[in-house]
């Protein structure tokens, strides 16, 4: 036996996963042109591409980059947190069960959200909004970690996250209740359902700075993911400062949802499915998840929002809407799945 | 153990919940030993190997090679520790391989797909040792309970620190496998690294260990080799049973028998 026997074996699987990631930034990308050519005026992909780089006719440009360009970018990045902060949470908690709307975290955002708008202290455009849905964001998934304590089975992750949830949904229904504006409860209304539509550049300037900088927190902690598959206390042994782990962990969950939250709402199970689909191409390496699993939430975002634009329905099916109705059953199945583990209630 | 000493404490204590789990530990241990530390359930042995690799707070010093292991940054602190906890928990159906490279994390290499020649060789030498390469490429949570259990020795080895401490590695294991873990760890001992091993089995602490130590309700209070340490008033005090005691092949043979 030679060092070989130790390296070589891994190249061979190192080269498979970069195949699949390229494979996924391909259909990443063919599925944005698809995205910035659906609409009232249908384009095909090559006329998109052309529009995209100064080519074509000028109305084509500004339906493009003016009109639908925000939309499938606000996709592209929002899927993407959603996916890395679904690996991320699960490779904290050790979990494959975690992500970030069944610890009630993109509901709590809205609730923020929606609370600075009902108080009138700002209004949809300001940077109010995503930094109250971070902070609302940043309370749940802190009071989540808090009570499930070092190292907490299954049960307890989801019974504490279906408790947040409730509590923020309830909050949120609460300030609905007390309002005397109907045009306040639209809105309001629109944060609980999520959605990408009419969506500008306005609305990347202020997501965008938050979702960038909560992904890259996420991806600089994922050597720490892969030690904390031996558990807290030997990844501490390993040199793996675990208390800031955690905290990078909730921070940059929290810029990432909240952020995302609070120009599109509530888009739910994205975080949950995106790991979950990586996981036999990839491997179980928490580490290595990551950046799959923000290209496969890119991609299930961009066609969940393409599929939206397509069905035929009298009015709009919101995305929201539709990643919950596809997630929802795909969870039912996990915990199938994951039955013995959650009967135990340990995991 | 008065030769340089390679990891000491003094005044050593622990509070867990506000409850007193360890109080005043001293100890000298020098390289090259394997020390067995025993005692009765909630004697306090893991919070002592947990305190020692500073992965709980507590209070007193305690020195490693001469440095005060306060004064040492985590990752200095883990290239001197081997921990290896009870239980060989993996959450994830990793390859052996990859959990086996995980030691080198100390020493920065902290992807397994990409280890330095000098990783790679480490990790090989932590694998032969406890011959685990015929399932390197097998995930950990696919092994037996004695598979599973070398490739976490091998994993602790890897880090190639100058003390391992092993929590229980024996604890579930069959006769052949016990014995075969012991004689890894002794192995390793004789390589010049202090092996520390909390263990309830008496008989494989007499049988390997040069050194014991006791705990009782979280005081030290046994030590030396294993025929003084596990004397026969000690085995009264602390554990309140008595052993059939004996020599063969030159080595201590302990055997509890009944309780009194």
């Amino acid at each position: 036996m030679s060092v070989e026997a130790v390296t070589l074996t891994n190249e061979e699987a190192a080269r498979r996963r970069i195949g699949t990631t390229a494979a996924l930034a391909v259909i990443v990308v063919l599925l944005m042109l698809i995205s910035l050519g659906i609409g009232p005026v249908r384009l095909s992909p090559l006329a998109v591409a052309q529009a995209l780089f100064g080519g074509g006719s000028e109305v084509s440009q500004v339906i493009v980059r003016e009109i639908r360009l925000p939309r499938t970018l606000l996709a592209l990045a929002i899927g993407a947190i959603l996916g890395l902060s679904g690996a991320s949470l699960q490779g904290l908690l050790r979990n494959p069960l975690a992500s970030p709307s069944l610890f009630g975290a993109p509901q709590s955002a809205a609730f923020g959200a929606v609370l600075v708008i009902a108080l009138g202290l700002a209004d949809v455009r300001s940077y109010a909004l995503p930094v109250a849905a971070i902070v609302a964001a940043f309370a749940s998934v802190f009071v989540l970690l808090s009570i499930a304590g070092r190292n907490a089975g299954l049960l307890i992750l989801i019974l504490s996250g279906l408790a947040i949830s409730s509590f923020a949904g309830a909050a949120t229904a609460l300030v609905m209740n007390l309002s005397s504006n109907p045009f306040l409860v639209l809105e309001i209304a629109f944060w609980l359902l999520g959605s990408l539509e009419d969506r500008s550049f306005q609305h990347v300037m202020l997501a965008f700075p938050f979702i960038i900088g909560g992904g890259l927190m996420l991806f600089s902690q994922r050597h720490a993911f892969r030690a904390l598959s031996l558990g807290e206390e030997t990844a501490q042994s390993l040199g793996v400062d675990v208390g800031r782990l955690r905290l990078f962990v909730i921070s940059g969950v929290a810029l990432g949802v909240g952020g995302a939250v609070a120009v599109t709402g509530t888009i739910g199970f994205i975080g949950l499915v995106a790991p979950h689909l990586m996981r036999p191409l990839i491997g179980h390496d928490p580490g290595r998840l990551l950046v799959p699993s923000a290209l496969a939430g890119s991609a299930l975002l961009l066609a969940a929002d393409i599929a939206v634009r397509i069905i035929p329905s009298t009015s709009d099916i919101k995305v929201g809407v539709l990643t919950s109705i596809i997630g929802v059953p795909f969870f039912l199945y996990l915990i199938m799945r994951e039955r013995r583990a959650l009967g135990g209630g340990v995991a | 153990m008065s030769e340089a000493a390679l990891l000491t404490a003094r005044g050593l204590g622990v509070r867990l919940a506000g409850r007193v789990v360890l109080k005043d530990v001293s100890l000298a241990l020098s390289a090259g030993h394997l020390v067995a530390l025993v005692g009765p359930n909630g004697a306090g042995k893991t919070t002592l190997l947990r305190a020692l690799a500073g992965l709980i707070p507590s209070e007193g010093e305690i020195t490693v090679g001469g440095d005060a292991l306060a004064s040492l940054p985590l990752r200095e602190r883990a290239k001197r520790f081997g921990y290896l906890p009870q239980g060989h928990l993996v959450h994830w159906p990793l390859p052996a391989r990859d959990i086996v490279a995980l030691g080198r994390y100390p020493h920065g290499a902290t992807d397994p797909a990409r280890l330095s020649p000098k990783d790679a060789e480490a990790v090989l030498r932590a694998m032969q040792a406890v011959d685990v390469m015929e399932f390197s490429d097998r995930r950990v949570t696919e092994l037996s309970g004695g598979e599973r259990s070398r490739v976490a020795l091998a994993r602790a080895l890897a880090v190639e620190a100058p003390i391992i401490l092993a929590d229980e590695p024996t604890a579930s294991l069959d006769p052949r496998h016990q014995i075969d873990v012991m004689k890894n760890l002794r192995a390793t001992a004789d390589t010049g690294v202090l092996v520390i091993v909390v263990t309830h089995d008496l008989g494989l602490a007499a049988r390997f260990a040069d050194h014991v130590l006791v705990l009782k309700e979280g005081n030290l209070v046994s030590w030396g080799t294993p025929s003084e340490g596990l004397s026969e008033r000690v085995m009264a005090d602390v554990f309140r049973i008595s052993a059939y005691r004996a020599e063969y092949q030159r080595e201590a043979v302990i055997v509890p028998w009944a309780d009194i």
